[in-house]
């Protein structure tokens, strides 16, 4: 047994799948960030998620295309997030409660949506697996680092693209400032409301791509509720990166190790019921929540609508 | 002047602006299931009056209110004190799995003692998944939303674990046919039924719950204590109320009561562990209960017709064919409807 574990075909498994698995994480955790770094808590990043999936699912189907099936899930995912936008901008509502509410909402309307069409399972041909010259044939780090589809590449710039915007640019600046005091923000001349929207779209734009990447990047077809909580572990992700987008990778890495080890300890068989193993991801999200607490808080209107004039 | 007599019945006008809410949805719902390509009409009938058409469709209304109206207020309770507790599903999961234990454990206690056995196991089961996130929250401030979604997941597969390993029916294996569930649990602890239905005692149960948390919430110090903790922390902690030991007294009860609707459903209606056998009531609840406004005399009404709407559901999936996931969707509208149009309700206080 010991051997299988350390033999290097498991561990080149092991860190492949987790670096692919990142990418799904880092879509909807980088997109949550921008929204609660204008203090918008959008906890209805799964419901996204789960429509991502499907219309990308869908419109990949129909044409052929798996770039038209991501066009698809980023623009369900923006116009929920327009939604949500105004019901927590405009409407002022709970956004804890509501979140649950698109969360349900895009839940059951992904589902009903493929029984309708599809009805049983299909696949899609999704995006292939690029093996990038030279770089792919080292061994150890080729398999590891340069044989994955461009998505996964693509999550792993935002990175960076997102650090550069967050901390500098104008926007990012007047992001921040209304995550940390709408009034100062307001009083300085920055549109607090458009600030927000412009936040919560993108948030909802790069859900519906994580819930795409499962669709038509990872597993190539639809089932019901593919998230699997996904998207609120890409929230606690946000929590356990200190809202900064290296924080978020760090989570993200963390977060999928453990989930390739335990998708890989059910292939090779140990003897370890499924149930506890498929449990690991769950229990390490409350651990990571329970300790991301106490260190110095997030922004910090966080969740608080803002009200032009006072209340 | 309706308009004035309302004023004077906050819930009840509470009350009408959530049915507002719940046409609205059906509304919305209509446009997208003519977007997916399904008639409306052909769905809504069945989902509609499916419950109200046949005996069957009565009782089975009662029996699917039961659990709803007491997880329901489980919610009211930990919503009331502030938390916004998501993780009923993984309670009465939990209050399951105690009430199966324990009643399995002493099967050669009489009848009534073993009752009361299942109810106290099924209380505590939920309360201890449920205390959990109360601590986190209540000791280090951590997110309540989050870690309970993550302890449904963790307690699902929990179920799935223990059916088909350490509590898996013996006949099952003796027979090899592996079916995942639990042994039937002894005659003793099954609640009374009406004749030739699954309804049960269960409900006088649930409506007994509903008046004392009534009583608890308006008419004892500790409810009145959990209600100022929620409503505005920050004077509880100048009156001298302790904010953590609430918190935790709050999810604790909150927990317990979807364990008591776990234990009900094992000793009312199934009589033994089954997979999926939460059926989605921690969710729906959470629409039951901000549809009744965190009271107990909107959550009874509420839980009626959120179990008649579950029993359309089915039938309309088994004779229109279209899927009982459309409920799911309609009741997360509900839920975005409700707490939008609080703003107006806030402004009429």
């Amino acid at each position: 047994m010991v051997e299988q574990l350390l033999a290097q075909g498991f561990i080149i498994g092991v860190l492949a799948t987790s670096i692919r698995l990142t990418a799904p994480m880092l879509f909807a955790a980088l997109g949550e960030m921008f929204a609660e770094r204008a203090s918008v808590l959008n906890l209805g990043v799964e419901g996204i998620m789960l429509m991502g999936a499907y219309f990308a699912f869908w419109a990949s189907f129909t044409s052929g295309s798996p770039w038209l099936g991501l066009v698809a899930g980023m623009a369900i995912g923006g116009l929920m997030g327009l939604g949500m936008a105004f019901i927590s901008v405009n409407l002022r509502a709970n956004q804890g409660i509501s979140g649950i509410g698109i969360y349900l909402l895009g839940w059951g309307l992904s589902g009903l949506f493929f029984r309708l069409t599809f009805g049983a399972i299909s696949g899609v041909a999704g995006f292939q697996p690029m093996h990038i010259p030279i770089l792919s044939a080292i061994p150890v780090l080729g398999p590891v680092l340069f044989q994955h589809n461009v998505l996964v590449y693509i999550a792993l710039l935002l990175v960076p693209l997102s650090y550069v915007v967050l901390f500098k640019t104008t926007f990012g600046l007047s992001l921040r400032a209304v995550g940390e005091n709408p009034e100062a923000a307001d009083t300085m001349g920055i549109p607090v409301y458009l600030i927000q929207y412009v936040s919560v779209i993108l948030g909802g734009i790069l859900a519906g791509l994580a819930g795409a990447f499962l669709t038509v990047g990872q597993m190539n077809m639809f089932v019901d509720n593919i998230t699997a909580g996904r998207g609120f572990i890409a929230i606690a992700l946000v929590y356990f990166g200190r809202w900064s987008p290296y924080g978020i990778l760090a989570g993200s890495f963390l977060f999928s190790i453990v989930d390739a080890l335990q998708m890989w300890l059910q292939v090779i068989g140990l003897g370890v019921p499924y149930e506890v193993l498929v449990m690991q991801p769950y229990i390490l999200t409350v651990l990571v929540l329970a300790m991301a607490v106490g260190r110095s808080g997030g922004p910090a209107a966080l969740s608080k609508p803002y009200v032009r004039g006072g209340t | 002047m309706v308009t004035s007599w309302l004023k004077e019945r906050p819930l009840l006008n509470d009350m009408l602006v959530s049915l507002l809410a719940v046409c609205a949805a059906f509304v919305v719902g209509a446009g997208l299931l003519v977007l997916a390509g399904a008639d409306p009409l052909v769905a809504y009938q069945p989902l509609l009056l499916g419950a109200f058409s046949s005996r069957y469709g009565i009782t089975e209304t009662l029996v699917k209110a039961t659990p709803l109206l007491l997880v329901g207020l489980g919610i009211a309770v930990a919503f009331r004190g502030g938390i916004l507790n998501i993780g009923a599903e993984g309670q009465l999961i939990l209050g399951t799995l105690a009430t199966t234990w324990a009643v399995l454990a002493f099967k050669g206690l009489p009848g009534p003692l073993l009752l009361l056995l299942a109810l106290a196991a099924g209380f505590l089961g939920g309360a201890l998944w449920g205390a959990v996130p109360g601590v986190l929250k209540a000791k280090i401030g951590a997110n309540e939303i989050l870690i309970t979604i993550m302890m449904n997941q963790i307690a699902a597969l929990l179920l799935g674990f223990l059916i088909r390993g350490p509590m898996i029916d013996p006949e099952e294996v003796a027979y090899g046919t592996g079916y995942p569930q639990s042994a039937i649990i002894p005659e003793g602890s099954w609640l009374l039924r009406l004749p030739q239905t699954r309804l049960h005692a269960g409900l006088l149960l649930a409506l007994l719950a509903a008046f004392l948390v009534y009583v608890f919430l308006w008419r004892t110090t500790l409810g009145y204590q959990i209600r100022v903790v929620g409503s505005n922390p920050q004077a509880a902690r100048y009156g001298g109320i302790g904010v953590a030991r609430n918190l935790i007294i709050a999810t604790c009860i909150s927990g317990g009561l979807a364990g008591l609707a776990g234990m009900i459903e094992v000793t009312g209606v199934h009589h033994r562990l089954l997979d999926g056998i939460s059926a989605g009531y921690g969710f729906t609840a959470i629409v039951v209960a901000l549809f009744g406004k965190l009271h107990p005399l909107g959550i009874i009404p509420a839980s009626f017709l959120f179990g008649a709407l579950m029993v359309g559901a089915d039938m309309m999936q088994r004779t229109v064919g279209i899927p009982a996931g459309l409920v799911n969707s309609i009741q997360g509208l509900v839920v975005v409807f409700v707490v939008s149009t609080e703003i107006w309700q806030r402004r009429r206080a």
